[in-house]
């Protein structure tokens, strides 16, 4: 097997004494597609939010492509190729969605020290390209996101972390609060990441999503991997059983 | 709905601007033609940049989320700190540089302990309403300092214009007004100003300093309320530790006049200049027709009350609409 996009090395979270994360260790390999499962409270948002620099470890190490790596704040993660899709997190409802593709990473006409003009031109353009390219259909980039289903609204930050064409795809939760129709076409997308050269982790409460769409299940509990195995050679039961 | 919603969302300043255009008309018949004349013209121009400059900085701060009480307070500081300088011998551009560091200096401060502490700045800010305040008026020995003669009165506030109809300041203030739409509508900057109070969690998600990003638009409202309080200071000739009083208030009720939302996010600066505009021309108004000045506070008040419940239900439908989905 090739060797691991991301390595986890005995990653450990207290939160006031509470230990959130009990030296956890995972590797991930380039253009699998992972499914982490687990009950609230069983660390594995916690996990998500140190790899996408929202939260910092205590202690442990985080390598990627075999190269030790500093995320503390979501800029790094993304520099890194590390995008992130929140279940509601990632889209603000009274801007437009060109706008919204490009929060934080706007392209700049000229700028001064990080500020300048952005090119709005260019943002709508590729928004619309970026937005088809993950074959959704929206009548305009100027459309504000709070006027979107929630469906759309997921396809919209996909369509922004395959824009910024990123190594590692985190989906967090994305099938909540959607119709059956907008999880099947999640799930299509988390199918189709590999033959795009991307690593997904799907994170979700749905045992049958993830059986569905993933190579590899990993399960957490109470701070720890629980069970980690080929998406063959386990059952929902198992998995189940141990959570 | 959904189509009045999206006027909402793009142009809240709308209904500002209808009200803005009905009461103009209605001043206009009942003051017998005197409401637009250039003396009163004049009059309505001259004093809007002060109130206008401070509408501005509250706007900006409110579409990112957070309130300033203390700008009225700066207002009066800065131009006091300025004065006191100038009185020991200090150059005005010296004293003018000084005087903003302490007004940027206080919008900092509220920025940094409203983050740092997480407390609301509606909190922060009432308290830099006193100790600004305070601090004007110890500054000052209790009399206001004399103002020396050789001001650059020319720069901000002679009168200029055709028919020397506004004053400098007015210049000041369309510049400063064009300059902070721009920045708002067009640069990164101001993507980041409306993402943090759209909705902080995806604004954080996605990278941006949100902190530094609050600090900013504290500093700015500081500084722009600071200058304003100079260019009334030189109108007036006097620096007087009073002046400001009530402004914090009058200038939240602009911006939420203008179409800006309590909760942030929604906003734009032409509707905090538009809320402005409002209460000095209501000011006037009221007085032309004869009506008794004591009502302006009532005109005031009423409005704002509309304005917002007028944006809650919006917003409500909104979120109806939303779960609908």
């Amino acid at each position: 097997m090739a060797d691991p996009i991301i390595s986890i090395r005995n990653l450990h979270k207290w939160y006031s004494g509470v230990h959130a994360l009990k030296d956890i260790s995972l590797d991930i390999y380039p253009n699998e597609a992972l499914g982490l499962i687990g009950d609230n409270g069983a660390g594995k948002s916690t996990l998500i939010n140190i790899l996408s620099g929202v939260q910092r470890e205590d202690e442990g190490e985080v390598l990627i492509e075999g190269e030790k790596v500093h995320i503390s704040n979501p800029r790094d993660a993304m520099r890194l190729g590390i995008e992130t899709i929140y279940q509601y997190n990632s889209m603000v409802p009274t801007m437009s969605i060109a706008r919204n593709m490009f929060i934080g990473r706007e392209p700049l006409k000229f700028a001064i020290g990080g500020i300048g003009v952005m090119d709005l031109g260019q943002m709508r353009r590729e928004s619309v390209k970026a937005i088809a390219d993950v074959d959704l259909h929206l009548r305009s980039p100027d459309a504000l996101v709070g006027e979107l289903s929630g469906g759309q609204r997921q396809g919209v930050a996909i369509a922004r972390a395959m824009h910024f064409k990123s190594k590692v795809m985190i989906l967090d939760e994305p099938t909540n609060h959607l119709s059956v129709k907008e999880t099947k076409k999640v799930i299509g997308f988390v199918r189709s990441l590999k033959e795009q050269n991307v690593t997904g982790i799907f994170i979700s409460h749905n045992m049958h999503h993830v059986f569905e769409c993933c190579d590899r299940v990993v399960a957490m509990a109470r701070g720890e991997i629980v069970l980690d195995k080929r998406i063959g050679e386990t059952s929902i039961e198992e998995v189940q059983e141990v959570l | 709905m959904k189509r009045l919603l999206k006027i909402y969302f793009e142009k809240p300043e709308l209904a500002g601007v209808l009200l803005l255009v009905i009461l103009v008309v209605v001043f206009q018949v009942r003051s017998n033609g005197v409401f637009l004349n250039q003396d009163n013209l004049r009059g309505i121009l001259g004093l809007l940049p002060e109130m206008g400059l401070v509408a501005i900085g509250v706007t900006i701060l409110m579409i990112c989320g957070e309130f300033d009480l203390s700008v009225g307070s700066v207002f009066a500081l800065m131009p006091m700190v300025m004065a006191i300088m100038m009185e020991g011998g200090t150059p005005f551009a010296l004293a003018f540089c000084v005087g903003i560091l302490v007004a940027a200096a206080i919008g900092f401060l509220n920025g940094f302990l409203t983050i740092r502490y997480a407390i609301p700045s509606f909190i922060t800010t009432l308290g830099m309403l006193f100790i600004a305040r305070s601090l004007t008026v110890v500054i000052s020995g209790g009399f206001p300092p004399l103002l020396p003669n050789d001001l650059p009165k020319w720069l901000f506030t002679a009168f200029v214009g055709p028919g020397a109809l506004f004053r400098m300041s007015f210049v000041w203030f369309v510049a400063i007004a064009c300059l902070a739409t721009f920045v708002l509508s067009r640069t990164n900057f101001g993507n980041w100003v409306r993402a943090t109070g759209g909705f902080l969690p995806a604004a954080s998600a996605m990278g941006i300093p949100t902190a530094r990003v609050k600090i900013a638009c504290f500093m700015l409202c500081s500084v722009l309320a600071g200058f304003a309080g100079m260019i009334q200071v030189l109108r007036l000739g006097s620096p007087l530790p009073s002046i400001g009083e009530g402004m914090e208030l009058q200038a939240v009720a602009a911006a939420v006049i203008g179409g800006t939302a309590l909760t942030g996010g929604i906003g734009t600066v032409i509707g905090g200049i538009i809320g402005a505009v409002l209460i000095r021309v209501i000011d006037n108004g009221l007085v032309l027709s004869r009506v008794d000045a004591n009502w302006f506070k009532f005109a005031i008040g009423t409005l704002t009350i509309f304005a917002v419940v007028a944006n809650a239900w919006l917003l409500r439908r909104a979120k109806r609409i939303k779960s609908e989905i």
